[in-house]
């Protein structure tokens, strides 16, 4: 490393600096070496530095990389805590001091997969290491070429070079890892349309608004909400090979939360700890605000280099609006001209430039992989007309808002039933056939539509009571509130509700339907709701997601309760009217 | 030998800007003017010029009569075992006439950030004795749990029954490996500490909290004080002050800290004069765009740390301004602390407002083996059934009492007693958790026999 600036002045994190610099380069500040990157180069180079810049003075001097902000990529990832910047947590002390770390490494024992004199593809996998229980990871040449010589060892390092590759132009040197600039997507050979939904285990989105594999989602909520819990929810559960969670400016404790829970939880497939195929990416609150910055790019960065290996990756960035302040931030100490709510003009370009990294592709090498993005979102004081949610929609094609008023009344997962949507559900419709129910849409559309007429009816019943509805309006009401509460609503700390199959799922909504339908045509034929109610097949319903039962036998069981409901009272009325 | 400067270059509001190339940002400077001697703190550096907020005011400065000297030092506390029962000014000298803190260590009042992978999740239980806390928003050991309050109620005395009766129950996994407890339920026999950040306080509400010390007895209290009428930017230090003495006491000393901090509107504001003083530009309500981060470089200290045996737990009081909760102020905080205790003035005493109240950590610190099993689900019944009452009200006002439906008439009959012998509570009165579980469970009868 050689000197190439010096410091001219510092205001916060941004440092201003005179001599020679690359627009975009990673550089390291002062005796502490802090991490910093050039973002403006005029009469002075502007430098936004990662970490807190208390102890610098004028005349410090400024190093040089040469490169971007990058991130090493190899082995050792999977399972980790990382800051912001890619630096593992668990090899720093208690408080977070600041500067380079050495980062440990272990010895990794692997299978090569090609021989001397093979030609090979860009991104083509080499070698392949067991990294953890649950994940294979597979070392890809980062170039094309012929393979001149494989060095053979028993156990290799990160850094070790692992084969000689002959390119068009040079011999290269190929290593267990390598290292890629974190604002520049990984190459792909084609972006996929998106026609397989991801199952997550929790109703009111598989069943209302479900997302795609390589798909985006919003979910906005104000604090109380439920967010975390829903994220956490989605995370334990949602079908996929590879989960990286991005804490983005978010509590200490509740990443030492997931931590901890994760590490006890069991991934439901293979009875192996969570953590095993997990990644964490851990910049609180109270860490330095540009790295929060960064924490984004590098999440997407990882789930790049493995969706490249041929996984599925669910990514989450809890929040969104976190990393949209931390610009915010930023510009201001830059003083640039703010736009929206102080917010810098080019926020809406960057959310774009995260979330269309998400997606189902054809890699370079001919696997398929996806990355499904879900960013939560903050608004400020619950107002869903919030500069970061109304930019977030625009990219995204899942919306699940999360309602104050259902979080008050303990309704979780809080998600509103009617202003949420989801773009993808009608693109589904040819895998629900094959690999679920051919009536998926069809009674997706019932019980919204039910959902949509009880609100209507609540609503004049909060005017009038309810004396005045008609017998089928207040079956309505009976039926909407078993929706919402024996279906949509889910308790996360129960061990039979936590997670719900989407073949259940189904039988649930057909079980619901099937008892709207007999109930209506009670009401046809002038059987009073308050008799049908005190038949005690309505709480049975609505209770079938915590029942023994549903778990253990045949569901058909609710049909043939709700037959036997339906046969009782038509029987005992005909003869009243005999 | 430290450079002394005898010239500034510009004084404007509490920032003077002087020429120099030996200082570095964050650096401690004292002022001395006329015999007087200010602090100051380096915030900015523009080439030779350094931007030194003065936290004592610039007031009879001028450009040729004050010494400016480096310390070469950031801010520094002195702390010892000796600050217990003692009181400090906002940037922690001693105003008690008691002379200066010896010995001991010397702390910066920033630490760094907890690395959160050595944090310990709270999941002890605190007894606060008030019920509608203990049963619903549950305060948790090591939690930062804010109280939201407005105008014109007695937040104050809320505190202090908080602190005066809080007992703290340890479960985590420092004792659960050495296994020094046998019996996780087993309440820590010593007083617990309080460290008391008053923050632009009122001189009444001063002698309030001066008065209620003396009065529950408990000698184990560091005080740190700035008043109304103390210099404003000194505010920006006090609650990093204070906290690096509770950090001390929890983490060094192993003790179980309450941190107590009012108001943190006065912090806020002061935050916002500062900014503007320094031409920055506003965020929302002319607030700076740090703030979030500001505040969570406050909130975030609160915790537990894995192999240590102490806690702090951070109890951040501030005024709604127009009892707005979307307020910048207690927006942030909201997505920073966890949870919020909202107060509001249409409650009696202790003008717990439970709905939009919030503990996020108490499930895990309730419970079998934390307080009694049934607990989580008498506290998600209450809570159902009490947002259900103010649906059944609003219906009563429209079409009347009389012509509510059975099921809305038991909710308004169980509102009512809810709001009286549940929330309702005398600030002299210490209920233990089962005797609030029992009276909760007496309520649950009023709806559940229908």
């Amino acid at each position: 490393m050689k000197k190439t600036a010096t410091v001219k002045g510092i205001n916060g994190t941004v440092v201003k600096a005179v001599g020679f610099s690359i627009m975009g380069e990673m550089v390291h500040i002062g005796e502490k070496k802090l991490l910093g990157e050039v973002v403006e180069i005029s009469k002075y180079i502007i430098i936004q530095v990662f970490e807190d810049t208390t102890g610098l003075k004028e005349g410090d001097e400024i190093f040089g990389t040469g490169s971007p902000l990058s991130l090493t990529l190899g082995p050792g990832l999977m399972g980790g805590v990382f800051d912001g910047m890619g630096r593992n947590l668990k090899y720093r002390g208690e408080f977070l001091d600041v500067g380079i770390f050495k980062d440990i490494t272990n010895k990794w024992k692997l299978d090569i997969l090609v021989k001397e004199g093979d030609e090979i593809l860009e991104n083509t996998t080499v070698a392949v290491i067991s990294e953890t229980s649950l994940i294979k990871h597979y070392i890809m040449s980062p170039f094309s070429g012929k393979v001149s010589s494989i060095n053979f060892q028993e156990e290799y390092d990160k850094s070790d070079t692992l084969l000689l590759l002959e390119t068009k132009k040079s011999i290269r040197e190929i290593k267990l890892q390598i290292t890629w600039p974190v604002k520049i997507p990984r190459p792909t050979k084609n972006k996929e349309e998106l026609k397989i939904p991801l199952i997550t285990g929790q109703r009111v989105i598989d069943s209302l608004f479900p997302i795609a594999l390589g798909g985006t989602a919003a979910i906005p909520g104000g604090f109380g909400t439920g967010k975390t819990m829903t994220m956490h929810q989605i995370a334990k559960y949602a079908h996929a090979d590879i989960l990286i969670y991005i804490g983005c400016g978010e509590r200490g404790n509740e990443i030492k939360g997931i931590l901890d829970d994760f590490e006890k939880l069991k991934d439901p497939k293979t009875n192996n700890s969570l953590m095993e195929k997990t990644i964490i990416i851990a910049n609180t609150s109270n860490m330095p605000v540009s790295s929060r910055e960064a924490s984004i790019y590098t999440g997407v960065t990882i789930a790049e280099y493995y969706r490249d290996m041929g996984y599925n990756v669910v990514l989450i960035a809890d929040s969104t609006s976190r990393f949209a302040e931390g610009l915010r931030e930023l510009s201001g100490r830059l003083r640039e001209m703010p736009a929206e709510e102080g917010y810098p003009a080019y926020l809406s370009a960057r959310l774009a430039n995260f979330y269309e990294r998400a997606g189902f592709f054809k890699n370079l090498n001919g696997s398929y992989g996806s990355i499904t993005i879900m960013g939560t979102v903050s608004p400020q004081g619950g107002d869903m007309n919030d500069t970061v949610t109304l930019n977030t929609k625009r990219y995204v094609r899942c919306f699940w808002e999360l309602d104050r008023a259902l979080a008050y009344s303990r309704h979780f997962p809080a998600i509103n039933y009617l202003n949420s949507y989801s773009e993808y559900v009608e693109d589904f419709n040819e895998w629900y056939i094959k690999n679920s129910s051919s009536d998926f849409l069809k009674n997706r559309e019932k019980l919204i539509n039910i959902l949509i007429s009880q609100k209507k009816l609540e609503d004049i019943v909060k005017l009038i009571g309810e004396d005045v509805l008609h017998d089928s309006q207040k079956l309505v009401l009976i039926i909407g509130e078993i929706i919402k509460k024996g279906f949509l609503s889910q308790n996360a700390l129960s061990k039979k509700d936590s997670y719900t199959s989407l073949e259940i799922q189904n039988k649930f909504v057909q079980i619901i339907l099937y008892l709207y339908e007999r109930a209506s045509s009670l009401v046809d034929m002038y059987i009073p709701v308050s008799i049908m109610k005190k038949q005690g097949i309505f709480t049975k319903i609505m209770n079938m997601k915590e029942s023994d039962y549903t778990y253990s036998i045949d569901l058909n069981y609710y049909f043939n309760d709700i037959d036997s409901f339906y046969n009782k009272l038509a029987q005992e009325y005909e003869q009243v009217w005999q | 030998m430290a450079i002394i400067y005898t010239s500034a270059e510009e004084i404007k509001g509490n920032i003077i800007q002087i020429k120099s190339e030996e200082s570095f940002f964050g650096e401690k400077v004292i002022i001395e003017q006329d015999g007087i001697i200010k602090n100051g703190q380096v915030i900015a550096i523009d080439n030779d010029l350094v931007y030194i907020q003065v936290f004592e005011g610039t007031f009879g400065f001028s450009l040729n009569n004050i010494r400016v000297r480096l310390t070469k030092e950031p801010f520094l506390l002195n702390l010892s075992p000796d600050i217990v029962g003692r009181v400090f000014d906002g940037l922690g000298r001693p105003i008690d006439g008691l002379g200066e803190i010896y010995g001991g260590v010397r702390k910066n009042i920033n630490t760094p950030a907890i690395n959160p992978i050595f944090r310990d999740y709270p999941k002890g239980f605190v007894q606060t004795g008030i019920s509608s806390i203990d049963l619903l928003i549950t305060l948790v050991r090591g939690q930062k749990l804010p109280i939201f309050s407005v105008e014109g109620i007695f937040h104050d005395k809320l505190a202090i029954q908080i602190v005066s009766q809080s007992k703290i129950y340890e479960n985590n996994e420092f004792y659960e490996s050495t296994s020094v407890l046998e019996n996780d339920k087993y309440p820590i026999d010593e007083d617990n500490y309080i460290v008391f950040a008053g923050i632009g306080l009122k001189f009444d509400t001063y002698n309030f909290f001066k008065n209620s010390f003396m009065e529950i007895g408990n000698t184990n209290i560091v005080t740190f004080l700035n008043l109304a009428l103390s210099p404003v930017s000194e505010r920006l230090l006090i609650p990093r002050v204070a906290l690096t003495a509770a950090e001390y006491l929890a983490f060094d000393l192993g003790k179980n800290v309450i941190v107590i901090m009012t108001d943190m509107t006065s912090y806020c504001e002061a935050m916002r004069e500062l900014s503007a003083t320094r031409g920055e530009i506003p965020g929302r309500k002319g607030y700076p765009s740090y703030m979030y981060s500001d505040l969570s470089s406050i909130y975030e200290r609160a915790g537990i740390i894995k192999g240590k045996r102490g806690s702090l737990t951070l109890i951040p009081i501030l005024t709604m301004p127009a009892g707005d909760i979307t307020h910048p102020i207690a927006d942030l905080t909201g997505f920073i602390t966890e949870g919020q205790i909202v107060l509001s003035n249409n409650f009696k005493y202790p003008h717990i407002s439970i709905l939009p109240s919030l503990s996020r950590l108490m499930k895990d610190a309730i419970g079998s083996g934390k307080t009694t099993k049934e607990h989580p689900v008498i506290a998600k019944k209450i809570f159902e059934a009490y947002s259900k009452v103010g649906y059944a009200r609003d219906l009563a006002q429209i079409i009347g009492e009389d012509e509510l439906s059975n099921e809305d008439k038991l909710y308004i009959k169980f509102g009512m007693e809810f709001e009286n012998v549940l929330l309702k509570q005398d600030y002299t009165e210490n209920r233990s958790i089962y005797s609030t579980i029992s009276i909760a469970k007496e309520l649950l009868r009023i709806i559940e026999d229908e």
